[in-house]
């Protein structure tokens, strides 16, 4: 079987302990909350390291407040799927968490963790010998990208269901450095690059994402993949609206695993705001939302036809938003 | 059920398998679970390349490092092995050439598994890169740099097969409307929860293996070939199984290489393949891609066909040749055609072998037969049930490629699943579909694998002061021919299946069984039980009767007794009467093999029927399909346990949605596109909808107590039905297989433009077949009387 | 390879028996109750978290043995499939399993049982789709996952009937199944 390459595990107490520590080891060290996105990947050997540092301490609580929620790093992805608060007001945040891979993977696998899940791709995502026999890519150990051989940079997708999500819900994240903590969007925790797709500095912890709380905001996430469970999203649309009577107040649309980050789709936004979420108009929405998008042939079935699918998904999201305060949901893609 | 009144004690009951208690505990030992002490740990080094030569090898920099105790390479192991007896190409280590990415090279035995990898990776290997060959169209041109077999031929073909049975031309020419249509079907694996794992000792100049293989006979050929050992120093085990369908047929090279390091270390050695390995081990689904050409007169009735297909092998011989006469053989056993031409081909490409999976070649033209059929019935503007139903082979027949038909429930499961499913009357609605398939499958092949006049099965009963053992080679790999076993001899000495105790699948102490493949144990194997256990009926009958001054026809069997006496006390008086109690039966399947070369692929003392139902609905905007439920009526002859002929059949239905909608065995850039479980798409239970089966029983003549196959024939009808049921819903043919939404879409774009509505090949190559040999078909009808032989 | 093992005592308690081993912080659990405690009914089909067979349950919830390392479970209940059964009395799962050949080759049913039983100790009436739900991250390739389904429901109406006992029936081990 494939097993865990050697590392020495290190235990801090706490978030400014565990970022002395990566600062002291660079990058001979990682992080480890759930581990469900790291072990694997060590297994394959994607990631080296010689030191992995528990994030046991992350809290694992979910504090409602009058002007925001907040939740600990280390709430696991099914603790944040069941949470009522979290069910009734962040509707589409919970969904996310609950369309993650398969319910043992939730139960270990944490919200920070999914926040910051590694850029996929399917030259990457692949054992070491996998690797070496087809050369090896610019994400690692390798010269160029496998499917973008011309580009210079790395075209790996974003994977997270909960990042799109939260950044439709305009949260916040909560960074743990060796000076201590800063808040940063959760928009600009990502950076639109295959390898270095995270903004913040290696160093620092999630320790806390904060979601405002926002009267009359509905939220809704839609997640393609071809099987009920267990995969990763091949194109997934987050929604946050605000409706005033049936008329959109404000929208976010972030799309999932069609770029190298959470691709907002700040035209689409504009465009519903103000009008009334018809069917021709989300429809054309969608349309403007997934203008945008690009899949690349990196990912499960064809990249033309997960483009395709962009509309589709986002159109989901924009009515499953809409319809949440009027009562039953629509029929979501691949459940 | 349409089966006579049931009056047996067992036969027929819902008991649970033998093995179930341990399998929910966990005791189960299957081979990754042996830890011997002193074990080593055995990894392999697998070729990166598809096509090259190997220059040189250089294993001392593994063998220096510590914690290494053996390194070894095809100089160790020269001799070549392989399923078929014509096409031994392999070598458990390959030396002179690797042909896809992951043919093995080097093996390390080390201290553990961690040194055992690195050890391989200090293996240097240098290689001449050659062009790779990568599908069936590049197999079929002249090589670029070389051939990747060095037989077959012409360019990269490995087989040829063209066979004639009855005029065909003829048959044409009586047609009112003809027919060709173009399919392919992609190839898939088996995926075992499992992955293959061997462990192996030498004691006293001793091989013992265990292994997860289906079949311990063709390990034990395997290994006494390569490692150049008598039979009789050689054991094989089959260990607790973790599953197979047909992937865990083959001798593999771990397991030959377990063997050897066992024996140059004199200490255990385990090897436990990785999930990507296992892809790379493979021997699954041929891709192939297939041409028919149909005749129908007006009122629907065939009046020839002529069958084309080439499959794409991979890159040795594995069952290939067998695979490519089933891709042919069939198609008369469901309908009656009365002239028929098949030609087959089968190349080498630069992929990991393919072989035998569930279903074994016949349901890649089971999913090209069973569309054209539906296309012709729309251009008669005929009902397809119809159409097909009026074809139907009848019981009690020869088809005209000389197979014997003899219980057949075709009529009876149509039935079935058209009334469950409402067929008929179905709601058309766009977006919602019912699609219809028949299908059918051996009970296990009429001819051995290697050519023998011995029985395909026996079995071995001792009764010992009460106690009764069954001992049989057969390996039970979860579907439950243990419980065939303890059924048989338990109905037939009057006692509960829990009373029989089992030994199976090991070469020592078990008699043989050709193993768990081609759907032979409950007929062949259940054939053997039941003989060697009638026969110890009578020693015990004989005994009590003796004893009792009652004629042997008084004396009953049943619910513990023999008589007025206890099985026990029974058993005491009839060892007192003959000695130790044992008893043996065994089978041998009938000679009903045609007068052809060919002939060998295709009979089977008995065929099971199948008939589905697919309900679905396809979205026209995303090309995603949902399975609402299937309906399927499965001819079984006779169910010994009905609990798991279900079992079989829903497993059946899941395997064929999974290859109908989604599994792919897929290639790029020399490489498997996705050798793991994440990214091959396997069903998960989110996407396995509800399944009515019925069980329809027929009471072949032949079978135990009526039985014929469960395990494989299922499968068959759920891919064209699925394929239907997308025409029904959306009325675009997807030609391919799997049907993916992407598929459907263009479809759908191409429908729209006016395009003719399908997905699919467009052309089927130029292959140059041979001329038919010519057969003249056999008389067709069949009388009771001259059923078990021809 | 070319780094030391770093080693330390775990407490680990498995199936409520605690133990202490000294093991390579970089084994992960799976391997350590296989190997280092003989528990072989955990069993292995991906290695990467992706089939669900390895399942174990941490204080009484899923999740995957291959995904984890000792020190992250130590002082937390782990259970395995052979702490499932009482003595040689099967759970009512287990029985159920059994009875409706819910376990054709078996290699699944080790992680799919400890699943539905914690499904069943939060949700004692689940509906099909609830256990689909919870059974979503296991695969099987054998039984099609009727049978799966049908054992789940089998064995919550045998809990609730034989409640007080709570959770727990009569059953001899070794083939109590009989046909009704």
């Amino acid at each position: 079987m494939l097993r865990l390459p050697r590392f020495k595990y290190l235990r801090p107490k706490t978030a400014r302990e565990a970022a002395h520590m990566a600062t002291e080891l660079g990058p001979r060290a990682m992080f480890v909350a759930g581990g469900t996105d790291l072990f694997p990947k060590l297994k394959r050997r994607q990631f080296e390291v010689e030191a992995l540092i528990s994030l046991d301490f992350l809290s694992r609580e979910v504090r409602p407040g009058a002007q925001t929620t907040e939740l600990g790093a280390g709430v696991t992805l099914s603790a944040a799927a069941a949470d009522g608060h979290l069910g009734s007001h962040f509707q589409g945040y919970a969904e996310a968490a609950g369309l993650v891979s398969s319910p043992p993977l939730r139960n270990a696998g944490t919200i920070g963790g999914n926040l910051c899940v590694d850029t996929r791709c399917n030259y990457y995502d692949m054992t070491y010998e996998w690797r070496k026999a087809i050369g090896f890519c610019l994400k690692k150990d390798g010269a160029i990208c496998l499917v973008a051989p011309s580009s210079p940079r790395c075209w790996a997708v974003s994977s997270s269901d909960t990042g799109p999500m939260a950044m439709a819900l305009e949260g916040i994240v909560t960074l743990a450095g060796v000076d201590g903590e800063r808040e940063l969007p959760v928009a600009a925790l990502y950076r639109d690059d295959g390898i270095d797709y995270l903004a913040k500095q290696p160093n620092e912890v999630v320790t806390g994402l904060r979601l405002p709380e926002t009267e009359g905001v509905h939220s809704a996430y839609v997640k393609l993949r071809r099987r009920g469970s267990i995969d990763f999203p091949i194109a997934g649309a987050a929604v946050a609206l605000q409706l005033e009577g049936d008329t959109v107040r404000s929208c976010r649309i972030v799309l999932s695993a069609v770029a190298s980050h959470p691709l907002e789709a700040r035209a689409a936004d504009e465009f519903l705001t103000g009008r009334s979420p018809d069917e021709e108009t989300v429809r054309a929405a969608a349309e403007i939302a997934a203008k945008h998008a690009k899949p690349l042939d990196n990912a499960d079935l064809t990249h033309f036809w997960r483009k395709r699918m962009v509309r589709v998904v986002v159109e989901q999201a924009i009515e499953l938003a809409a319809t949440r305060t009027r009562g039953p949901r629509v029929k979501l893609l691949g459940q | 059920m349409t089966s006579p009144r049931n009056e047996y004690a067992v036969i027929g009951k819902p008991f649970p398998k033998p093995d179930a208690v341990s399998k929910v505990t966990g005791s189960a030992v299957y081979a990754d679970d042996m830890l011997p002490a002193r074990t080593l740990h055995c990894r392999i080094l697998r070729s990166p390349h598809p096509h090259a030569r190997i220059l040189s090898i250089d294993t001392s920099a593994a063998r220096r490092m510590p914690g290494v105790r053996a390194v070894i390479t095809g100089a160790d192991l020269p001799i070549k092995f392989g399923i078929l007896p014509v096409t031994q190409d392999e070598r458990a280590l390959e030396h002179e050439k690797v042909r896809y990415v992951g043919d093995p090279i080097a093996a390390v035995a080390a201290v553990d598994e961690e040194i055992a990898a690195a050890a391989c990776d200090a293996v240097a290997v240098e290689y001449e890169v050659l062009e790779p060959v990568m599908s069936i169209d590049e197999a079929l041109a002249e090589a670029k740099d070389e051939r990747i077999q060095d037989y077959g031929g012409p360019n990269n073909i490995h087989k040829l097969v063209a066979l004639e049975f009855g005029d065909v031309d003829a048959g044409f020419e009586k047609a009112d409307h003809i027919r060709e249509d173009v399919f392919f079907f992609q190839g898939n694996t088996h995926l075992p929860m499992e992955q293959h794992s061997a462990i192996a000792t030498f004691v006293d100049g001793r091989v013992t293996l265990w292994s997860s293989t289906q079949v311990v006979h063709y390990v034990h050929r395997a290994l006494a070939k390569v490692l150049e050992l008598p039979m009789n120093r050689i054991r094989v085990i089959g260990a607790a199984h973790g599953g197979g369908f047909g992937g865990k047929t083959d001798p593999f090279a771990h397991e030959i290489i377990v063997s050897k390091l066992a024996m140059l270390t004199g200490r255990p050695v385990k090897c436990t393949l990785t999930r990507e390995e296992v892809f790379y081990a493979h021997r699954g689904r041929h891709p192939v891609l297939m041409w028919v050409r149909g005749g129908v007169t007006k009122d629907g009735r065939i009046t020839a066909m002529h069958f084309k297909t080439a499959l794409d092998g991979g890159a040795y011989g594995s069952y290939g040749v067998a695979s490519t006469f089933y891709t042919g053989a069939l198609q008369t056993v469901t309908y009656d055609i009365p002239a028929y031409r098949f030609e087959g081909c089968r190349v080498f490409t630069n992929k990991p072998p393919c072989g035998p999976k569930r279903g074994h070649g016949t349901p890649q033209p089971r999913f090209a037969l069973e569309l054209h059929l539906e296309k012709i019935a729309l251009d008669l503007g005929m009902d397809p049930v119809d159409l097909k139903q009026r074809n139907f082979v009848k019981p009690m027949t020869r088809t005209v490629n000389w197979l014997r038909v003899t219980s057949c429930g075709l009529d009876e499961c149509t039935d079935r699943v058209m009334t469950a499913s409402g067929y008929r009357s179905r709601e058309k609605r766009p977006g919602r579909g019912l699609g219809f398939a028949i299908s059918s499958y051996l009970s296990g092949a009429g001819t051995a694998i290697y050519w023998n006049d011995m029985p395909h099965s026996e079995v071995q009963i001792k009764v010992d002061r009460g106690g009764v053992t069954a001992y049989c080679g057969a390996m039970d790999i979860g579907q439950g021919s243990d419980s065939v076993l303890a059924a048989v001899v338990a109905e037939e000495l009057g006692l509960q299946p829990r009373d029989i105790r089992l030994v199976t699948a090991d070469t020592d102490t078990t008699p043989i069984d050709l193993g768990s493949y081609s759907s032979r144990v409950t007929f062949m194997a259940g054939n053997a039980a039941l003989q060697a256990a009638r026969k110890m009926r009578d020693m015990l009958v004989e005994a009590v009767a003796a004893k009792t001054g009652r004629a042997a026809a008084e004396v009953t069997v049943g619910a513990g007794r023999i008589g007025d006496l206890t099985f026990e006390e029974a058993s005491i008086l009839g060892e007192a009467r003959f000695g130790t109690l044992t008893s043996a039966g065994s089978y041998k399947p009938p000679k009903i093999a045609g007068p052809y070369k060919g002939s060998g692929v295709g009979p089977s003392p008995a065929y099971s029927y199948s008939a589905c139902v697919v309900d679905l609905d396809a979205d026209a905007r995303t090309g995603i399909v949902h399975v609402n439920k299937v309906w399927i009526a499965h001819d079984v002859g006779r169910a010994i346990n009905p609990l798991l002929v279900e079992g079989q059949i829903e497993g059946s239905i899941y395997m064929g949605l999974g290859e109908a909608l989604m599994e792919e065995q897929a290639f790029r850039k020399g490489l498997h596109k996705w050798p793991s479980m994440l990214e091959y798409k396997s069903p998960t239970i989110m996407d396995m909808p509800e399944v009515e089966t019925f069980i329809v029983e027929t009471d072949d003549p032949e079978g135990p107590y009526g039985a014929k196959e469960a395990g494989q024939g299922p499968l068959l009808p759920v891919i064209p039905a699925v394929s239907s049921a997308v025409f029904d819903a959306l009325g675009v043919w997807i030609d391919e297989v799997p049907l993916t939404p992407e598929k459907i879409i263009e479809a759908l774009r191409r429908k729209e433009k006016g395009e003719p509505p399908r997905f699919g090949p467009v052309r089927f190559p130029s292959i140059p077949y041979p001329d038919c040999i010519k057969v003249e078909p056999p008389p067709r009808e069949l009388d009771h009387a001259s059923a078990a032989s021809i | 390879m070319d780094r030391d093992v770093d080693r330390q005592l775990v407490a680990l308690e498995v199936n409520g028996e605690r133990t202490e081993l000294f093991l390579p912080v970089h084994k992960t659990l799976l391997e350590v109750v296989r190997e280092d405690m003989q528990l072989t009914g955990t069993k292995h089909g991906c290695e990467l978290g992706e089939c669900g067979t390895c399942t174990v349950l941490i204080d009484g919830k899923p999740e995957l043995s291959c995904l984890l390392v000792p020190l992250q479970v130590e002082g937390r209940a782990i259970t395995t499939i052979e702490g499932m059964a009482k003595g040689s009395v099967l759970h009512p799962l287990q029985h159920a399993f059994a009875e409706v050949g819910a376990a054709q080759c078996g290699y699944c049913s080790p992680g799919i049982l400890l699943v539905a039983k914690s499904l069943l100790e939060s949700n004692g009436t689940p509906s099909r789709d609830e256990i689909r739900e919870a059974l979503a991250g296991n695969l099987c390739r054998c039984t099609g996952y009727s049978k799966i389904l049908d054992a789940v429901e089998l064995a919550a109406d045998q809990i609730r009937r034989s409640s007080p006992l709570a959770g727990e029936v009569a059953h001899r081990a070794g083939g109590a199944a009989e046909p009704a």
